[in-house]
């Protein structure tokens, strides 16, 4: 039943990417019902294929010269969070892309770039994860580029640009390592890096690895494409490329790559804790001083990334030096949960403001005032998340954030979490402003005719608020072990891991 | 006139044939010699932009329309996910070559890969038309002289 | 040695990429990148007096292996040339979409987005 459904994960977006054009010319309302009904039908394999942990192989040919497909207990949180944040935003575009002729076109590509990032999250070859990135890498230059007007244009060249050097210089660290191990398959790779000497070879390739991944995922030396791309594109892509691609092609394959494959060190700990430092510093310092809502949420995009890869890299950097191992698992614990509750928020606040620019027209918050009474139901999805962000209690940020500066504290850098409490009050104090603006304050005489948006959109808004409400509830003892444990594991455990991918065939 | 001179069209009316049977050659002994689905797709889709350059675009257009092209894409692809999921339907394993699995061919001949060869036809067909799509729709453009004397650029519009 | 002549080639593509006005010549860059490494990866499966990974008539799998040079590079070339392909028709395509909306190739008037 399960080898049933594992590759079903990839084909069935495949195939209505390919479905959806041969029968939606004529018929517009048909690629919505085959594009909601195949998100719909990933997300539930994946709630379904959450507690498989196998190993499989394409085509029958074992694991010295196929290709296998992996699952584990990260995989499968991020299989789960990509098909949820792609379900909701489905729905929430079936309504808003109405004012885009060839809606087909759109579902189409979204179904390839859904595609794409599944096969990223399952794959255990380091070529399939290559060709998994660019499917969806490209799938995405084309939809931040979906309407057509200049800025999209521009910001959709620059995009590609930036992004193509990383992904490059990935196929590069990618040929270093097949020239220097022979393998392509990470199990492989990782006995045969432990088991050989450590040539610069692949110091080399760590660090176009860290360049190119770090050019997917936004981290701050190699971040100007995305406070462009993710304003420019529609509402629903903008919430998929800041909620799911830049963590799934990016902080994903980084640190799959730098815990499992190849060994984490303490340099490249350090390394990490530092790009996380200066993108966390960073976007907040440059989001705060924003007008545009969507370039705001942007470059907080940037420095909840941040807070992420700081919270993966300290874990990395305690467990690699040999300090105290409880402080490490909290630090991974938190860097991932933040991973999950940062697609939640985040998606919601791009999907609230698309739904503003739906009702409004405008994105900058000096025209915007006194929606309160307006659009209720907007208001109170767009404040859960406003407060989420911040860091503010009961909602999830507040329990990621707390975790990774108590996980600083118990590994003896105090300064650490003096830097997060810094930016995280910084972060609320950005949203207080976007509150203030947008919803509170009198309503322009412009703004008169404004009404809430229409059904769909506020059913994925009011979704995705329960799921931000609810995941702190995550943290207790019954729910930790089953849903986050495993994907902790799997990171700490290092090099294990072929141990235990070669275990299960 | 559109096109080219009378030269360029007679020979194209003789060659064009053999490049159309060269490229579906190297897809079909895909599994023998070097070459594959997307080499002979990319020949395949040469003899059409032959056409194009040498008669001009409504010739074209008339003998493959682009709604046309746009099916066969999708049915190439759409061919290559069924083969894909046949050996996960009958044998249990995704992308399984269960054709030579029940049916070994005899080595070196046509028939002796399986399903490698549909996959390759399949594949041959998607690229010959995206890339015909791809030409066909980066052509559209000319730089014409509007009212005010400016240059600007047109497009044609797209045939649904 | 011909391994610095490719890691000098792929520092051309990316000096072209970054620091060129006219956004045909970033994608011109943009793609001798590519090639660049796609060469380095099928160079790195050649083995001294080797002949082409195609199995003759009469010969068994064991001559095959010590012969012949490695044909998994040239299967990921050939994937990977598919893709450069790809990359390469949308970044065309932008250009000649930007071309006609701001009327002009080069980069530095192509910035409406600030900040």
């Amino acid at each position: 039943m399960n080898t049933l459904l594992i590759p079903l994960l990839v084909a069935i977006p495949l195939g209505g990417a390919f479905f959806i054009p041969l029968v939606s010319r004529k018929v517009r309302v048909l690629a919505d019902i085959l594009g909601n009904l195949a998100t719909l039908s990933i997300l539930v394999i994946a709630v379904l294929l959450f507690q498989v942990r196998t190993v499989y192989s394409i085509g029958g040919w074992n694991a010295s010269v196929g290709i296998t497909w992996v699952l584990d207990g990260l995989s499968n949180l991020m299989l789960v969070i990509i098909c949820l944040i792609s379900f909701v935003a489905t729905l929430f575009s079936s309504q808003y892309m109405e004012r885009y002729t060839a809606k087909y076109k759109f579902y189409s590509l979204f179904l390839l770039m859904v595609a794409g990032m599944n096969g990223v999250a399952m794959t255990g070859d380091m070529f399939n994860l290559f060709v998994f990135m660019e499917v969806a890498s490209v799938a995405s230059y084309a939809l931040v580029a979906f309407g057509g007007d200049h800025e999209e244009l521009e910001a959709a060249f620059k995009y590609l640009v930036l992004a193509s050097i990383g992904s490059t210089l990935v196929l590069f660290g990618i040929a270093f390592i097949y020239g220097a191990t022979g393998y392509l398959n990470m199990a492989s790779i990782s006995q045969a890096v432990r088991t050989g000497p450590r040539t610069p070879i692949l110091t080399l390739a760590v660090v176009f690895f860290t360049v190119g991944f770090g050019i997917k995922a936004a981290l701050v030396p190699f971040h100007p494409w995305l406070p462009d791309a993710h304003p420019s594109a529609p509402a629903p892509i903008s919430a998929m490329l800041s909620g799911v691609l830049i963590k799934a092609l990016g902080i994903y394959a980084l640190t799959r790559v730098l815990f499992n494959v190849i060994g984490i060190t303490p340099i490249y700990g350090a390394v990490l804790i530092t790009v996380g430092v200066l993108s966390m510093v960073v976007g907040v310092f440059l989001a705060v001083g924003q007008w545009d809502f969507k370039r705001l949420l942007a470059y907080h995009s940037i420095s909840q990334m941040g807070y992420v890869v700081l919270g993966i890299g300290l874990g990395g950097y305690i467990l690699a030096s040999g300090g105290k191992q409880s402080a490490a698992l909290l630090a991974i614990l938190g860097g991932i949960f933040h991973l999950a509750n940062h697609s939640v928020f985040k998606s919601l606040l791009f999907l609230a403001s698309g739904s503003i620019e739906y009702s409004t027209g405008t994105r900058q918050l000096k025209e915007m005032g006194g929606l309160l009474e307006k659009m209720p139901l907007t208001r109170a999805t767009c404040t859960i998340a406003s407060l989420s962000i911040a860091g503010v209690p009961p909602f999830n940020g507040f329990w990621s954030k707390l975790i990774i500066v108590m996980a600083a504290f118990q590994g003896g850098y105090p300064w650490l979490a003096a830097i997060t409490i810094l930016v995280s009050f910084v972060t609320l104090l950005s949203f207080i402003k976007v509150l203030r603006y947008a919803f509170l304050g009198h309503l322009p005489k412009s703004l008169k005719a404004v009404r809430e948006s229409p059904a769909m959109m506020s059913i994925a808004l009011v979704v995705l608020a329960i799921f931000c409400t609810g995941m702190g509830l995550l943290l207790i003892p019954g729910a930790r072990e089953m849903i986050l444990d495993p994907a902790v594991g799997a990171l700490a455990n290092g090099v294990e891991y072929a141990q235990a991918v070669l275990a299960l065939q | 006139m559109t096109g080219m001179t009378v030269i360029v069209k007679t020979v194209t009316r003789w060659v064009k044939v053999f490049i159309f049977l060269y490229g579906i050659y190297i897809i079909i002994t895909g599994h023998l010699a070097p070459g594959g689905g997307f080499a002979g797709g990319v020949i395949i889709a040469c003899s059409y932009m032959l056409l194009t350059l040498a008669y001009g675009k409504e010739f074209t257009l008339k003998r493959l329309s682009s709604r046309a092209a746009h099916h066969l894409d999708s049915s190439g692809a759409l061919l290559f996910l069924v083969v894909a999921l046949f050996g996960l339907g009958s044998g249990g394993i995704f992308f399984a070559n269960v054709l030579q699995n029940r049916y070994p061919g005899a080595k070196f001949t046509l028939l002796s890969s399986g399903t490698i060869l549909i996959s390759n036809i399949a594949i041959g067909l998607k690229v010959a038309a995206s890339l015909f799509l791809i030409f066909v729709i980066l052509s559209v453009l000319r730089i014409v002289l509007a009212e005010d004397g400016s240059q600007k650029m047109i497009q044609e519009e797209e045939e649904e | 040695m011909v391994y610095a002549l490719c890691f000098a080639l792929f520092v051309i593509g990316l000096y072209c990429a970054l620091t060129k006005k006219n956004i045909v010549k970033i994608v011109i860059g943009l793609t001798i990148m590519e090639y660049a490494v796609n060469l380095f990866l099928v160079l790195l499966g050649y083995r001294k007096d080797g002949v082409a990974p195609i199995v003759e008539e009469g010969a068994g799998p064991l001559e095959f292996l010590a012969r012949s040079v490695d044909p998994l590079p040239q299967a990921l070339v050939v994937t990977s040339i598919v893709i450069g392909l790809g990359v390469t028709t949308l970044a065309i395509a932008l250009c000649i979409r930007l071309y006609e909306k701001y009327g002009t190739f080069d980069i530095s008037e192509i910035r409406r987005l600030k900040g």
